[in-house]
């Protein structure tokens, strides 16, 4: 456990993607089985771990030590965890540290009342990395800072094979990993006998305007960016005749059991052997409906029926990967794009339908199609729209995110004015600074003109901006309230936000009345006086448009 | 009859029957000073009495005029001064660093107070180690004065500097350390574990290294940055300046891994606010067990916290049934924390 805590430490310091490739790949290379295989389930978010709350580890530190010492240590470093495996008295010589393995045995079968006493245990045979990484892991609270993609690359480099070929299997192996380590290391390749495997997903470039003078319109296909999630849609057929479907979220995660709907229309005959790359969307009526909706129904662990009839969930198709026993991903976007066509007509299912094709001769044409969605045949839901996506017409399925064949084309997001009102110290690295920002924007109250806090962003600027946010904050506040300090703001002192955001929508939830989607600080205005912010009015006419 | 042994004057810790200030931050008549960093030894004192080390790195870094009397005190050697005698003992901070111990009437009774200076117990091999002096009142230091503060063995940090350096081959390792102390003990402690290859310096740790050396302190070979080097050190470790890190300097090295080598590294946000990429923690501070410690080996009765994170060392005192007072005295940042070799490493 020390070990693996040390690489998480290396790798929250190490900034380059390559580093972190390169620690990771070391620890792969050194650590035993099962340790290493538990390490590549927590880096991949696969590995099923007891949970503890904060206040039991409050409590367990409660009773080591000396409750003003602690209270002075916590405020000090700002974050639980990490005041908690620093300040535990631990006997010095850590004579038999706990690996990971027996780490996460141990907690496999510990009971809740069980939980303190063997979490106590672990913690004093552990060195204080090892119980900073514990501490987080079990409070849930790790960030690891790699992806799971990351961590796949780093194995696969040890192999020198493509990490698409371990994503291959992926879905059919668990933790530890051991078999998989086994290959890595040159044995067998895992035996996967999967019906419904997941397909590594193929991902696109961001695109500037700038960019289109070097592409060719003629060469490229184009269609709506939905505003859903990505999912590949898979069925097939088992050994003993039975069907298989499986959603998955495009880092090859199974969501089928969130969406039962789905499932069980992919087990339907007519759906053969297939795998489908499209967007999951909430439809009603024929009409896409807002992220907001489709969120309902994201992370919840039970589905109701009433969820599911409030909530009806659609695959929109982009593409398709095989048909019938046929891997079709070498093929051309222009032929998987015609198997696609007659696939989805074939089907006649109301829960899946195509993603169109836009026309366009010129960029300038799809520009205008981006700008406007709403012109072009998309009527109301163009609500749902992100932007366009541009696809080399003769572009393979690459897995990945391979140069210089698909594209998307956002749409520019809103920006408003808003006036700082509260700060919060941010988590982890930056629990030393007030970096969650509450803003607000003006409008009549009843005594006069009022501010009203409109949403919160907790990124958008750069490490100087939060330096300087932070400073701002310290040599304004004018009240505390725990992690929480008012500013000073107002008609002629306070600061201005540039926030920009994707949308907003009505929420009767929010003092405002409104809601924004994915605000983030965009610019400081330390130029403009507070008064000069934007308006309530402002806001509330851009509920459900879209530029 | 009751005047004190040792008062706190806005120029700092006055003694009223010895006519001297210790580390005062404003230039006095008569000044002892407990070891050569900036925050303790200030120029413009009339005289001056420190450790032979202490006087010689004042001069380095404040030139030669730094006071118009200077005076030599050996390790030990009892001086009187006024009513009082005055001796000077290892304090384990950096090469001449010293305790102060001050004995004389304290309201009227015959008083031991030590002044610690800045101290830590851990191994040093460029100084002297600390000595426990008894005392009736310990005035301590308490830069690391919380019990999240305890420093690892600083062999274990070395070792995780050298795994990195063999990790990426093709890197510089840039270890920011303190141009006097740090620096010098994160070289001679290298060596111990057997680094061989010739060891870089940026310019503002070179004269200090140099006096090490003239003091009998081996580093092997070290070499000066020179500014057209610095593309072609992959796989060397340069020691430099804290700031030099993150500065416009660093640049040029290839791919350089930014290291730090200071007590503050265990806190987790304080290494990612300096941009830090390889923590080291290595510190030339007592850590909260070796504060603690050290309180209770004095036998003293009373504490006097000087600065640092006081309340929560006095508040362990009072547990401990020893009288205990934070003084909060201004002017002395850690120079851990300040950014004194900043500026020199600007000139
Ligand atoms: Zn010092
Ligand atoms: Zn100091």
């Amino acid at each position: 456990m020390n070990r693996f805590a040390e690489l998480l430490d290396a790798i929250a310091f190490e900034s380059s993607r390559n580093g972190k490739l390169r620690l990771i790949s070391a620890y792969f290379r050194e650590a035993p089985d099962p340790d290493r295989g538990y390490a590549l389930a927590a880096m991949t978010g696969t590995l099923d771990f007891a949970h503890a709350k904060p206040a039991l580890i409050r409590t367990l530190i409660s009773e080591r030590t000396d409750p003003v010492l602690f209270a002075l240590s916590y405020d000090y470093v700002g974050d639980l965890s990490e005041t908690v495996a620093l300040m535990w008295p631990a006997d010095a010589r850590q004579v038999d540290a706990p690996r990971l393995g027996e780490v996460v045995a141990t907690l496999s079968h510990t009971g809740k009342t069980q939980l303190p006493k063997v979490l106590a245990g672990l913690l004093d045979r552990l060195d204080e990395k090892g119980r900073w990484a514990l501490l987080k892991l079990i409070t849930g609270s790790l960030r690891i800072g790699v992806s799971a993609r990351l961590a796949k690359t780093a194995l696969a480099a040890n192999a020198g094979i493509a990490v698409n070929e371990i994503e291959e299997i992926w879905p059919g192996l668990s933790p530890p990993f051991t078999d998989l380590f086994a290959w890595i290391e040159g044995g067998e390749r895992p035996e996967v006998s999967d019906p419904a495997p997941f397909r590594p997903v193929m991902l696109a470039h961001a695109i500037e305007e700038r960019d289109f003078e070097a592409l060719s319109p003629q060469e490229f296909h184009a269609e709506w960016k939905w505003d859903g999630i990505r999912v590949q849609a898979v069925a097939g057929t088992g050994e003993n005749g039975a069907r298989v479907a499986r959603l998955y979220s495009r880092t090859g995660e199974d969501i089928s059991g969130a969406f039962p709907e789905l499932a069980q229309a992919l087990c339907e005959e007519r759906f053969g052997d297939c795998a489908v790359d499209g967007e999951l969307l909430v439809m009603q009526d024929g009409k896409v409906q807002s992220f907001a909706m489709l969120q309902q129904r994201l992370n919840r662990k039970a589905v109701t029926p009433k969820l599911i009839v409030d909530y009806p969930a659609h695959i929109r198709a982009y593409d398709l990967l095989a048909e019938q026993g046929d891997d079709l991903r070498s093929l051309t976007f222009a032929a998987r794009r015609e198997r696609l066509t007659a696939f989805i007509g074939r089907l006649e299912h109301p829960r899946f339908d195509l993603s169109p094709l836009l026309s366009f001769e010129s960029w300038e044409d799809l520009a205008a199609s981006r700008a406007q969605p709403a012109d072009f045949d998309t009527g109301e839901n163009a609500q749902a729209i992100e932007g366009v996506m541009i696809k080399r017409s003769d572009s393979p399925y690459v897995p990945g995110r391979p140069k210089g064949l698909w594209f998307k084309w956002k749409r520019d997001p809103f920006n408003i004015d808003a006036v700082l009102m509260y700060a919060q110290r941010g988590h982890g690295k930056r629990s030393s600074y007030y970096s969650d920002y509450t803003f607000g924007v003006w409008r009549s109250g009843e005594s006069g003109e009022e501010l009203v806090p409109v949403g919160k962003a907790y990124f958008g600027f750069t490490d100087e901006e939060l330096k300087q946010l932070d400073k701002f904050v310290r040599e304004n506040t004018t009240n505390r309230f725990g992690p929480v300090r008012e500013v000073a703001y107002g008609q002629t002192q306070g600061l201005v936000l540039e926030v920009a955001f994707e949308g907003v929508q009505n929420s009767p939830r929010h003092k405002s009345g409104v809601a924004m989607r994915f605000p983030r600080i965009s610019r400081i205005r330390w130029d403009k006086p507070a008064g000069e912010a934007d308006r309530l009015e402002t806001l509330a006419a851009l509920v459900g448009t879209r530029k | 009859m009751s005047s004190p042994l040792l008062a706190l004057t806005p120029e700092g810790l006055f003694c009223p029957a010895g006519g001297f200030h210790i580390d005062p931050v404003r230039p006095v008549a008569r000044a002892l000073i407990t070891h050569g960093h900036s925050d303790h030894a200030r120029p413009g004192h009339h005289a001056v009495l420190a450790t032979d080390e202490t006087l010689g790195i004042m001069a380095i870094r404040c030139g030669e005029t730094f006071a118009r009397e200077k005076q030599a005190a050996s390790y030990g050697e009892a001086i009187q001064l006024g009513d009082v005698r005055v001796s000077f003992h290892p304090a384990g901070h950096v090469l001449g660093s010293a305790q102060i111990l001050i004995q004389g009437k304290h309201h009227g009774r015959q008083t031991r107070i030590v002044i610690s200076g800045d101290y830590k117990r851990q191994r040093d091999p460029t100084c002297l180690p600390f000595e426990v002096v008894r005392c009736d009142i310990f005035i301590t230091e308490a830069t690391f004065g919380l019990p999240v503060f305890r420093h690892p063995d600083t062999r274990h940090e070395m070792e995780r500097l050298l795994a990195s350096h063999k990790l990426f081959p093709e890197r510089t390792h840039l270890v920011g350390a303190y141009s006097l102390g740090k620096a010098q003990r994160v070289a001679a402690i290298l060596r111990e574990t057997g680094y061989d290859r010739p060891i870089y310096l940026h310019g503002a740790v070179d004269r200090l290294m140099e006096f090490y050396r003239t003091r009998g302190i081996d580093f092997g070979e070290l070499r000066k940055v020179s500014a057209s080097d610095r593309s072609k050190l992959a796989g060397e470790i340069v020691l430099c300046p804290p700031s030099a890190i993150s500065d416009l300097w660093s640049r040029k090295f290839p791919e350089p891994v930014a290291a730090f080598a200071s007590g503050w590294m265990r806190i987790r946000a304080r290494a990612r606010q300096r941009g830090v990429e390889l923590p080291l923690v290595i510190s030339d501070h007592a850590d909260w067990d070796d504060l603690t410690a050290t309180i209770i080996e004095t036998g003293c009765s009373e504490v006097w916290v000087t600065h640092g994170e006081a309340d929560a060392l006095v508040h362990w005192a009072q547990t401990r049934q020893l009288r205990a007072q934070p003084l909060h005295m201004l002017g002395y940042g850690d120079e851990e924390e300040t950014t004194e070799d900043g500026a020199e490493a600007m000139s």
